[in-house]
């Protein structure tokens, strides 16, 4: 921690940034280390690494927060950035409290990627290739992409806050495309976690093969139905459909700022008393985990639904402050270069006493969304929409054939309210959340869930 | 030469020192700022300088990519060495080689003074005019979530070990802000924005007073019944559509068999009514430049023109897999991003109706003024898309009632023969990539809704 930033500089730092007045002052420093590369025609290509480090430096007054960010760690660089976000400021100088360097414990990490050779990455690449190849002449296309990043920071701020974390996690996605006669199809997977490199000592292979079987699934795919039906969510990354619809909606500035559909409905009933759900910054080894946030808060786990009655938002520390809690440790930042907003680390549905096989055997005529490519909600309006990457018909309370190019579309309250039933089958899934122009890696889960009525957009009217 | 350029040229060399064949390295420095506003208060103000390196290294017929922070001597050698060391680890391709240099012309346009001039408060009071405007625009406006104001000013330099060699400036400028407004028991929200060189090429006014409009004209929308229908697609999202058709376009889609237009070369697929041009010299466009991302001219290519798919999208790499020259079309997201073939601005011809001919030639329809999950409800392989969408109905040629919560469905190639008119008035619009477009009017498209 000290390597990245010494605490004397970080004081001094701080100091700088008080000198025009304001009640808080901050500094983040990081350092970031990357590598990636893919595989794409058999051929490893695309071979990328990366080396970033900098600061960025904030000073709250009023309701007014100054930013500034630079690269580098010189105390030259801290100092600019200091200056830059005092400049606009012109009160009487503060002094920052004494820091006093807090317990943190960064995730275990047991093989480091950075020291596995990259001839090794490589070769996993192509054995993903080439299981994905095998499932059959129909794969038309494959591609496959690795990816390591290492995130050293260090914050300390002018109420004697210093602490630290560092966080390594790796990812590898595949994406197959299958091909028969004139039609195609696209199947995708993806494993990733807050590890280093014995996330791959398993069977990384397998999300090849899921994702070929996935493309060669669709090839027998017709138009995906239209109009409102139940739909059946699968599990895991089944979880980004309460992730945007509720989850983003209890984001403390949406909250506060009325543009959420959320505001105001604390200890109400939004959903069916079986529901329960959670952000857990903490879960061991998952993607959206981390020590801390990126305001030095300690991650934890939050329970935002209990019994189906809404019971927390998410805060970082500013608004943790308007509100008059503490931060839920849901601060984080993009990097150094963004200023830290409310965000989900791995937000989940707990898992119920319902089977799948039971709860699509209840549906007369529905929608089986198995997974998503991804979805998108209007927090105020509570308006969302899904992609469906992998979808089935559900006739007479059986999973019949594939659909292709189905959206799901509805708003957030009224199928919140309608999830009837959740599966006892838990697990999580890894995304990448956009939110104000930052991504965050974050955690999704649950098992399967049911929601009474669901509007399904598909080409067949 | 500047310091920018000599930064580059070191890092050239010290990829040829550690043992790269040919090298290339592209630097920027960028300055920029940010204010949001909220409740007639500055609610953050962020002051941004970025500078950094990316080198590409070629050994043979591998290439490798690394990109850094440190400018220093040490620093930009160490990048330039894990170039080298990435580029061992990829495998041989034979069409991996360096872009050759060509002559490049100045491009005239790409900054404005405005930029430096205006002050932090300036900046700041013309966000806060974008949020007076939108809230005293109706009564049912209840809010402004945020404006967001922000411009920046980058000097870009390119180098390479076989003489590929140019710097330029540019500056740009935006300002968006989303509005709540409230009625009939629901919340709605509307987006405004403007875009441009810098913040005099922004009207405050116009910007709050169309997010304030498109808020309140969601008020009391309900589902269209499901059917298929004529469609038109305002410029913003017109401007979706647009910038996927252009990524399909790409050489790098094309060739690799993930584009609905791969082997349709030369086909009559779209309507005479689409005609569709890729140019990376229009000053209006955000990505304007004398010279693409590794250093090739930007220039104008017709992509779709009567009718017919005229061209795709090429860098140096694509160009080579067919024996072809590069359209200019190399780009990168700064320095942390190796060049791939992408459009830069896509500009679609207006046609001669104005908006309300447009809805007349419609006659019974929907009017889609914003759509969402595009990135998750299209697939780039296929071209097959169902997106969330809400706008307004058209009934007798006019405007009618609002509509949200529905799907419009259908493939993009299928689209482009669909299109009937293109409306007369084009706009910038940064959705898409950078894409210039009028409104579209679309034969019929799968409409899904109550």
């Amino acid at each position: 921690m000290s390597e990245l930033l010494d605490p004397a500089l970080a004081e001094r730092v701080l100091a700088r940034a008080l000198a025009n007045g304001g009640r808080f002052a901050e500094v983040f420093a990081e350092r970031r280390h990357g590598l990636s590369m893919s595989i794409d025609e058999s051929r490893i290509e695309a071979v990328q690494s990366g080396a970033e480090e900098g600061a960025g430096v904030r000073v709250v007054d009023g309701g007014t927060t100054y930013f500034a960010h630079v690269d580098g760690l010189d105390p030259a660089d801290l100092e600019r950035a200091a200056d830059e976000a005092a400049a606009a400021l012109r009160g009487e100088r503060r002094e920052p409290r004494p820091l006093r360097a807090a317990a943190s414990t960064p995730l275990p990490i047991e093989l480091r990627p950075e020291e596995v050779a990259a001839e090794r990455k490589a070769a996993l690449l192509r054995e993903l290739d080439e299981r994905a190849r095998g499932q059959g002449g129909e794969i038309a296309q494959f591609t496959s992409s690795y990816a390591e990043a290492r995130r050293q920071v260090v914050v300390a701020n002018s109420e004697g806050l210093l602490s630290g974390d560092d966080r390594t996690r790796t990812r590898i996605g595949a994406q197959a495309v299958a091909r028969r006669g004139a039609a195609v199809e696209t199947g995708a997977e993806t494993l990733g976690a807050h590890r280093g490199f014995e996330l791959f000592e398993d069977d990384p292979g397998l999300i090849a093969e899921q994702a070929a079987r996935k493309a060669l699934t669709l090839l027998d795919a017709g138009p995906a139905p239209s109009g409102s039906m139940p739909v059946v969510v699968g599990g895991g990354f089944g979880g980004v459909l309460f992730h945007e619809m509720t989850g983003h909606g209890l984001e403390a500035d949406h909250v506060q700022k009325g543009a959420s559909v959320y505001a105001g409905k604390l200890g109400e009933q939004v959903a069916q008393p079986l529901l329960n759900a959670y952000d857990d910054g903490r879960l061991p080894h998952e993607w959206g985990s981390d020590a801390i946030d990126d305001e030095g808060a300690p991650t934890q786990k939050t329970q935002v639904i209990e019994g189906g009655r809404l019971v927390a938002y998410l805060y970082d520390l500013l608004t943790a402050e308007r509100d008059g809690v503490a931060s839920t440790g849901n601060g984080r930042r993009e990097s150094f270069r963004h200023l830290p907003i409310p965000r989900m680390t791995n937000t989940y549905i707990a898992p119920g006493d319902a089977t799948p096989e039971a709860m699509i055997a209840e549906v007369e005529q529905g929608f089986y969304a198995v997974s998503f490519a991804g979805g998108q909600v209007d927090p105020a309006t509570g308006d969302f929409v899904f992609g469906v990457s992998e979808g089935y018909l559900i006739e007479a309370g059986k999973v019949t054939r594939p659909c292709h190019g189905a959206t799901l579309i509805g708003n957030c309250l009224e199928v919140l309210m309608g999830i009837d039933a959740v599966g006892d089958d838990f697990f999580m899934k890894t995304g990448i959340c956009g939110k104000g122009g930052q991504k965050a890696p974050v955690g999704t889960g649950q098992g399967h869930v049911r929601v009474r009525a669901m509007t399904v957009g598909g080409t067949g009217v | 030469m500047t310091e920018l350029s000599a930064i580059a040229g070191r890092a050239t060399e010290a990829a040829l020192a550690a043992g790269a064949g040919e090298a290339e390295a592209y630097a920027s420095r960028d300055a920029g700022r940010e204010v949001r506003v909220h409740g007639a208060e500055v609610e953050s103000l962020t002051a941004a300088t970025q500078s950094g390196i990316g080198v590409r290294a070629w050994i043979g017929r591998r290439v490798g990519y690394a990109y850094g922070t440190d400018l220093s001597d040490a620093g930009v050698s160490a990048i330039a060495a894990r170039a080298a060391q990435a580029a061992a680890v990829a495998d041989e391709d034979d069409f991996a080689t360096p872009p050759q240099p060509a002559p490049i012309e100045a491009l005239a346009g790409l900054s404005d003074p405005s930029v430096d001039a205006w002050t932090v408060a300036e900046a700041a009071e013309l966000a806060l005019s974008v949020e007076r405007t939108a809230l005293a625009r109706d009564p049912r406006v209840v809010g402004v979530e945020q404006v967001v104001y922000a411009d920046s000013a980058e000097r870009v330099a390119i180098a390479s070990s076989t003489g590929v060699a140019g710097e330029y400036e540019s500056s740009s400028c935006f300002a968006y802000l989303q509005v709540l407004a409230e009625g009939e028991g629901a919340k709605e929200t509307g987006l405004g924005f403007g875009l441009g060189r810098g913040p005099v090429d922004l009207d405050p006014g116009e910007i709050g007073t169309e997010g304030a409009d498109r808020a309140t004209a969601m008020i009391g929308a309900s589902k269209p019944p499901s059917r298929s229908c004529p469609v038109v697609l305002d410029p913003t999202v017109a401007a979706s559509f647009v910038g996927l058709v252009g990524g399909a376009l790409s050489a790098g889609a094309v060739q690799r068999g993930r584009s609905p237009f791969a082997d349709r070369l030369g086909e009559e697929l779209a309507s005479d009514a689409f005609v569709l041009h890729d140019d990376g010299r229009d000053p209006g466009g955000s990505a304007s430049a004398p010279f693409d991302g590794e250093g090739i001219p930007r220039r104008r290519t017709a992509l779709i023109e009567g009718g017919r798919l005229r061209a795709f999208l090429y860098d140096t790499y694509t160009a080579a897999r067919e024996g072809g020259t590069s359209t200019g079309s190399a780009a990168r997201h700064g320095y942390r991003s190796q060049p791939s073939v992408s459009a830069s601005n896509l500009v679609v011809s207006p046609g001669s109706h104005s908006f309300a001919e447009l809805l007349g030639e419609t006659g019974e329809g929907i009017f889609v003024t914003d759509v969402a999950g595009l990135h998750s409800g299209v697939n780039p392989v296929t071209g097959v898309f169902s997106v969330g969408a809400s706008g307004r109905a058209i009934r007798g040629g006019e405007l009618a009632e609002p509509l949200r919560e529905f799907t419009v469905a259908g493939d993009l190639v299928s689209m482009l023969g669909f299109i009937r008119v293109a409306g007369e008035q084009a706009r910038w619009v940064p959705f898409g990539g950078s894409v210039s477009t009028p409104p579209l009017l679309i034969g019929e498209l799968a409409v899904s809704g109550a």
